[in-house]
């Protein structure tokens, strides 16, 4: 994939648009967590910051992507079909018997590394996978996946520590920054203040940037990759859950409302 | 001769760190908890030791992930915090997780029962078996000896899928002077009985072989060490039971909770052996009593003379 060439915006559209296809078809898919996450895969995925192989998902030369945001993952059905990882006929049997794309994401699923859906165990692990990739000597890196409402499991915080207190400068969090867990908004429910201030608080390299600027995003995710200096880093991403959808954007109970099929419909109807 | 008995830890901990330096594939993770053979891995290999803090939940998921790598991991921490403190952790990216992925954790719990005696129920353990069998896919090993644990050792290193080593963190005598027990088969057969066999794990060997031997002549029971709680081989454990009436079942857990009794109610179930069963384990709940680990055993029902008066009953229950 060429990323200078690829139109990385209308990339994002059409996977957004995809997503909210295989919501149609599969509504116990978690839609509004998913289209936060949209440009922040795209960008991971088309814009040349993970080095990975669809013929080959856990070939040792890939760079590691744990999606600890499980259910909120939708949109990468659309993108892994769409780079060869699997057939994108799988993308019609979404949620169905014999298939293998479920509501919450598992790794049987090619490119999908661990499992999750069950919050708060992806950063631990990767954080794994990072101290083991440079006691191998590997110049392979680790991205998280993680959104900011599972933040409130305790278990990324001894994470955030021991991979400070590591240097694990292979290690890369992204998060999907849109301020709602399931009943309404972290800062209501239990707030994080300043996620940036408290992971540089944790010893973390932060940064900040709009999430739904796909460019800026990729941009991001570039110098991220690009910076190695023994600490480990996160990319705080502010994004808007259930983005693009009226009714649905923004809205404290995003996680579990479904928007009606009628107004899917009207929003595919609409030219790309 | 005889051998000196050892810490199990530290047999088992001797084993990893001769091995560490021919495989590079061998790394160690402890929640800050120690003993003087680890002290020989954290000089040695420090590069393939890491000490993830007072931090059970982060100790599976960096497991986890270096397992994922490739590396053979030992996790090392007492044993309720091990498997109770980070059970979530154990379920997705252990038990599930080795489902899809070759990975290779051992979890070595030190504190079986009541092991840690004058520290109370917090650093006691009670409820490990119950929970590390739950799992379908974990292989759970109990060993009653030092020999036996060191022996685990192979099976850790050659065989993947999760795994929990319930250690006893006092010295037992050792029972296996000559050779270890037989792993495959996961158990080993201590004495044959006539109408009834003690089936016992860990720590409780102990007590059902001194049980066993004050019986005397007049009712000769068996006695089998169970090792392998969750994967012995079920036909030759069937075939050592056929001719006995009654099976008692002995463990360092709460009975009637889903332990080593509830894996025999099943097991004599499917099997359809006509065999009653007895199952000895800590009666009631909490307790906050001290004492030694035997005054503490006879408080709830597993010290040798509970023991002794209960088989006994049984026994008279049978013929009748």
């Amino acid at each position: 994939m060429n990323s200078e060439t690829l139109d990385l915006r209308a990339k994002a559209h059409w996977v957004w648009r995809e997503t909210l296809a295989i919501h149609r078809r599969a509504p116990e898919t978690r839609l509004a967590s998913s289209l936060s996450a949209v440009e922040i895969f795209v960008a991971l995925y088309y814009g040349g910051v993970l080095r990975f192989d669809a013929s080959q998902p856990l070939a040792a030369h890939r760079d590691r992507c744990v999606i600890s945001k499980g259910h909120g993952s939708i949109c990468m059905y659309p993108i892994l079909a769409d780079l060869g990882f699997f057939s994108k006929d799988e993308l019609l049997r979404v949620c169905h018997s014999g298939g293998f794309l479920g509501g919450i994401p598992d790794p049987v699923i090619p490119g999908y590394e661990t499992v999750n859906g069950s919050l708060g165990h992806g950063l631990g692990v990767a954080t794994g996978m990072a101290l083991g990739l440079k006691r191998l000597d590997s110049d392979r890196q680790v991205f998280v996946v993680s959104g900011d409402g599972e933040l409130h499991e305790g278990a990324n915080w001894e994470a955030a520590m021991f991979a400070s207190q590591h240097r694990l400068d292979n290690l890369n969090l992204v998060i999907d920054d849109n301020g709602i867990s399931m009943l309404g908004y972290t800062d209501d429910i239990v707030s994080h203040h300043s996620l940036s201030e408290r992971l540089t608080a944790f010893g973390w390299d932060c940064r900040r940037v709009d999430g739904h600027d796909v460019l800026a995003v990729q941009a991001g995710l570039l110098e991220m990759k690009a910076t190695a200096a023994g600490k480990p880093k996160a990319l705080i991403a502010k994004t808007l859950k259930g983005r693009g959808v009226p009714g649905l954007e923004n809205a404290p109970l995003s996680h579990i409302l479904n928007p009606k099929p009628e107004l899917i419909d009207s929003l595919l109807e609409q030219l790309p | 001769m005889t051998t000196k008995p050892l810490p199990m830890r530290d047999v088992l901990l001797d084993r990893i760190w001769q091995a560490m330096g021919q495989d590079a594939k061998i790394f160690f993770v402890s929640a800050d908890f120690g003993s003087p053979i680890l002290d020989k891995i954290r000089a040695d290999f420090p590069s393939r030791f890491v000490n993830v803090g007072i931090a059970e939940q982060n100790l599976i998921n960096v497991s986890a992930g270096l397992a994922l790598e490739g590396f053979t991991v030992f996790a090392y921490a007492i044993a309720p915090f091990i498997t109770m403190r980070c059970y979530e952790q154990i379920r997705v990216s252990l038990a599930l997780l080795s489902e899809v992925r070759p990975i290779n954790v051992n979890l070595i719990g030190v504190g079986a029962g009541y092991s840690y005696v004058v520290s109370g129920p917090t650093h006691q353990c009670y409820e490990d078996l119950t929970l590390m069998r739950a799992m379908p896919n974990f292989q759970v090993f109990s060993p009653a000896d030092h020999v036996t644990a060191g022996a685990l050792f192979e099976r850790c290193v050659s065989a993947t899928g999760p795994k929990y080593l319930r250690f006893d963190a006092q010295v037992l005598p050792v029972i296996y002077e000559q050779t270890a027990p037989d792993l495959r088969l996961g158990f080993h057969v201590h004495r044959r009985g006539e109408r009834v066999c003690l089936l016992a794990t860990g720590y409780m060997l102990h007590t059902a072989l001194r049980v066993a031997a004050q019986q005397g002549s007049e009712h000769d029971v068996g006695v089998i060490d169970l090792v392998d709680i969750a994967r012995f081989d079920e036909d030759r454990l069937a075939d050592e039971l056929a001719g006995y009436q009654g099976l008692v079942s002995l463990e360092e857990g709460f009975s009637g909770r889903g332990g080593v009794d509830a894996m025999l109610f099943d097991f004599l179930a499917r099997r359809k052996l006509p065999l009653t069963l007895l199952n000895l384990g800590v009666n009631g709940g909490y307790r906050f009593e001290l004492g030694t680990r035997a005054e503490l055993h006879e408080q709830v029902g597993i010290g040798p003379e509970a023991v002794q008066r209960r088989v006994a009953a049984f026994i008279q229950s049978l013929s009748h």
